[in-house]
């Protein structure tokens, strides 16, 4: 199924980096830098996106007790913080051209950062409990703790006065962009969605594979006593 | 089509740096994902 996955993701990818680098015109405002947002916004979608699906599945995890759906968190977790990281940095690389700085210390880039600590807290919080079944609740109550993170990411430019520009793409306005710019950003977001689906599926296998076979030895030396 | 020439495309109107240094370490970030899940194959 990650194959399905993968190929989906490739075939949308260079669809949406056709559109983005061929069809898109050049802003009137930012030149070419603006072509940085074909993986800019998508990268940070899916780093708030993931962030959600991987506090379901701890929380899951943590009522109804299942070991599949907190693996499912565990597998996300690397994936998160990969696209939390590729949003800082494309946004560094398009930060320096427009507003002269690399990092500023604004609302909106503050809170992304924490989110990456909050991945990189999580998974370093499995890491050091040896127990998986206690590293699965300890971890949950962290990925839980840090979802309020989210919506004050999402929200930031418009709560603050934000040096971030403000949402080009909402639920409740038309977006302010040209169309060929918007299909190769929505092509591309759908592309990163594919790609954290396939790259999931393959890790909470080997997570899968992994507990189990230490389940396994487990009760194997416990038969020999 | 934006573009004159290829060096007109790596350009990127000035901001080539900006652009590929984007573009190619979020290539590399991806590489290194999937390479770690190979590895623990």
């Amino acid at each position: 199924m990650a194959v399905f996955f993968f190929l989906l993701a490739s075939i949308l990818t260079v669809w949406g980096l056709y559109v983005g680098f061929f069809v898109a015109p050049t802003d009137f405002q930012q030149g070419e830098s603006y072509r940085i947002i074909f993986i800019h916004v998508p990268a940070a979608w899916m780093s708030m996106l993931i962030y959600l699906i991987m506090s379901f599945w701890a929380a899951i995890g943590l009522i109804m007790n299942t070991r599949l759906s907190s693996m499912m968190a565990h597998a996300l977790a690397p994936t998160g913080a990969l696209m939390t990281f590729i949003a800082l940095w494309t946004g560094a690389f398009w930060g320096r051209p427009t507003w002269g700085a690399w990092w500023v210390w604004d609302a909106r880039l503050t809170s992304e950062l924490i989110l990456l600590f909050l991945y990189i807290g999580y998974m370093a919080l499995r890491a050091s409990i040896e127990d998986p079944r206690r590293a699965d609740r300890a971890s949950a109550i962290l990925a839980l703790v840090g979802i309020v993170n989210v919506p004050i990411i999402y929200f930031s430019v418009q709560w603050w006065n934000t040096l971030h520009q403000g949402a080009s793409v909402s639920l409740t306005k038309s977006p302010s962009m040209a169309t060929s710019m918007l299909t190769g950003m929505l092509v591309m977001a759908l592309a990163f969605w594919m790609y954290s689906i396939a790259v999931s599926l393959i890790r909470v296998r080997r997570i899968i594979r992994d507990r189990e076979a230490n389940a396994a030895w487990l009760s194997d030396s416990s038969g020999v006593q | 089509m934006q573009w004159e020439s290829i060096s007109d495309f790596f350009a990127m109107g000035g901001y080539g740096l900006y652009v590929w240094g984007s573009y190619i370490v979020a290539a590399l970030c991806i590489v290194i994902e999937l390479l770690d899940l190979w590895k623990k194959r």
